[in-house]
């Protein structure tokens, strides 16, 4: 009967981390507008970047969650993940303008520019959210039958997530906030989702374990 | 004894409704027949920034971004007849700055629209070198194509990003006695040429005696954001603002700034240089003020917060 509850209360948990997950993504791509333009301006190619290395890193991330989600998939590894991408999110915060700065002086023609600084600040935070997704389907298979309605609660919940993510930061919080202002608050909502999810993931071991 | 009639049922106020919106949008059409009555299309194309729309009727060919034509979305305008006169306000307004700098011989011009501040600053300045910044290529051939525009050995365009631009020529050392600033249209700001770090890069091609002059926007909260963020960058601004017009010119020198009185005084020695572009001169100091007419506790844009767009609204 523990059991029953405890998986309910996983499911729920987990489509609460996926929907922030979700609106985390989009809410760093459209910051990543704002952060390339004083080096490499707002033109078409600098979206292009932006966009081609999201695309790039959430289809790894989809990949390798799959395959984690092989191995003894358990809630602790899931918070991992987003604590993971917390950290990495932190040089886009603390030394883009740096990075930028450097790179802006060696590549010459914007493309390549904005494509390089993309990959070096995005690629990886943006790898391990990916891996969320499928880990997701993954934990919450686990605790129910069809995996097909499954993937679609989670596919549903986490785009839109991201539509949240899009319109509340296009709209509103670049209006009230600083770029830095909004990316720390991603950053300490990640470690919360991701503490959230170990700390539960350590009460469900210990109760299959007694 | 008070008797209320029945109240309209939701159906009866839906009509009502649809009948106010019929009647609007019947008078906005009528207001656009009337406005394009005459009106030829020249050119008509959409480049990777916009669409670039050419008209032309009785007096004058004019450039525009925008498909539907509503009065005061021209970005350019050039009379049939005289060319060399100056249709907007703004541009004027532009060209009054010469009362506070004098004489620039390396001009930065940031948004080309269809050439017509490059053409009066050669008309003015045969001598001086022209860089415009012009981020879409097509602009660029329909000015060529359509207002007389050319590059010569004095008047040079580099198509790209501005911001890009300035920085890059910020660390070549390259030096401009005048910037102007004329990328802004009312449908888009580009956010990142409107921050204090953008205005200190541009600070950097100035000479000790350079100037920028800046089309900027003069209603809606951006009007104070905007200059409450030169005044981070410069210790003080002329507004340039004629009546009746929606924009305001910005002057920002790295010079202290003469008084209202001395640009009076100075203005008469410009007035025959200046009349063949259908300005009085001697109108125009009574318009620039150092006054701070805006809220000057509305926040500063910066590249960590530059919501233009939505301030504008």
């Amino acid at each position: 009967m523990n059991i029953k509850i405890n998986t309910t209360f996983q499911t729920t948990l987990v489509m609460v981390l996926a929907f922030i997950a979700g609106f985390i993504i989009m809410a760093i791509e459209l910051l990543g507008g704002r952060i390339l333009a004083p080096y490499f301006g707002s033109s078409i190619y600098v979206w292009g970047s932006i966009i081609t290395v999201f695309m790039l890193s959430l289809s790894i991330g989809y990949l390798m969650g799959g395959k984690l989600s092989l191995l003894n998939p358990n809630l602790k590894i899931y918070g991992g993940f987003f604590a993971g991408a917390a950290l990495l999110l932190l040089p886009l915060i603390l030394w883009s303008n740096e990075l930028m700065e450097f790179l802006f002086l060696q590549i010459e023609d914007p493309r390549y520019g904005s494509l390089v600084v993309s990959m070096m600040l995005f690629f990886l935070p943006t790898a391990v959210m990916g891996m969320i997704a499928p880990y997701s389907v993954r934990l919450m298979v686990q605790s129910t039958h069809g995996s097909g309605h499954v993937a679609g609660k989670l596919y549903f919940v986490s785009t839109l997530g991201s539509a949240l993510g899009t319109l509340a930061t296009s709209f509103y919080l670049v209006l009230w906030f600083t770029v830095n202002q909004i990316l720390f608050t991603m950053v300490a909502t990640l470690l919360c989702a991701g503490i959230a999810a170990i700390m539960a993931g350590v009460k469900s071991a210990d109760a299959d374990a007694s | 004894m008070i008797m209320f009639k029945q109240a309209p049922t939701i159906w009866q106020q839906i009509r009502v409704y649809l009948i106010v919106v019929v009647v609007i949008a019947l008078v906005i059409l009528a207001f656009d027949a009337a406005a394009q009555v005459g009106v030829r299309y020249i050119h008509q194309e959409r480049s990777l920034y916009r669409n670039i729309v050419v008209t032309e009727d009785s007096s004058r060919r004019c450039m525009r971004f925008t498909i539907t034509s509503r009065i005061g979305q021209n970005q350019s305008c050039r009379y049939l007849d005289r060319p060399v006169e100056l249709v907007f306000p703004y541009a004027k307004m532009t060209l009054s700055s010469l009362l506070v700098q004098d004489n620039p011989e390396r001009i930065l011009i940031v948004g080309l629209g269809g050439g017509t501040l490059p053409d009066t600053y050669n008309r003015l300045f045969p001598n001086a070198e022209i860089l415009i910044s012009e981020i879409d290529d097509a602009v660029f051939r329909v000015a060529r194509d359509y207002f007389g525009f050319e590059e010569t050995d004095k008047i040079r365009v580099d198509v790209g990003d501005a911001r890009v631009f300035i920085k890059r020529a910020g660390l070549r050392g390259e030096q401009y006695d005048l910037v102007i600033l004329d990328a802004f249209n009312g449908e888009y700001i580009p956010e990142h040429l409107m921050t204090v770090e953008f205005l200190e890069e541009v600070k950097k091609l100035l000479p000790p005696d350079g100037m920028v002059v800046a089309n900027t926007f003069s209603t809606s909260r951006l009007f104070a954001a905007e200059s409450n963020t030169y005044f981070e960058v410069f210790d003080e601004i002329y507004s340039i603002r004629l009546p009746n017009t929606g924009n305001r010119v910005v002057v920002a020198s790295m010079q202290p700034l003469p008084d209202q009185d001395t640009l009076a005084d100075r203005a008469p020695a410009f007035q025959e240089r200046l009349a063949q572009f259908g300005m009085d001169i001697t109108e125009f100091p009574r318009y620039m003020s150092t006054e701070v007419t805006w809220d000057a506790d509305e926040r500063i844009l910066t590249d960590q917060y530059s919501p233009a767009n939505l301030l504008n609204n």
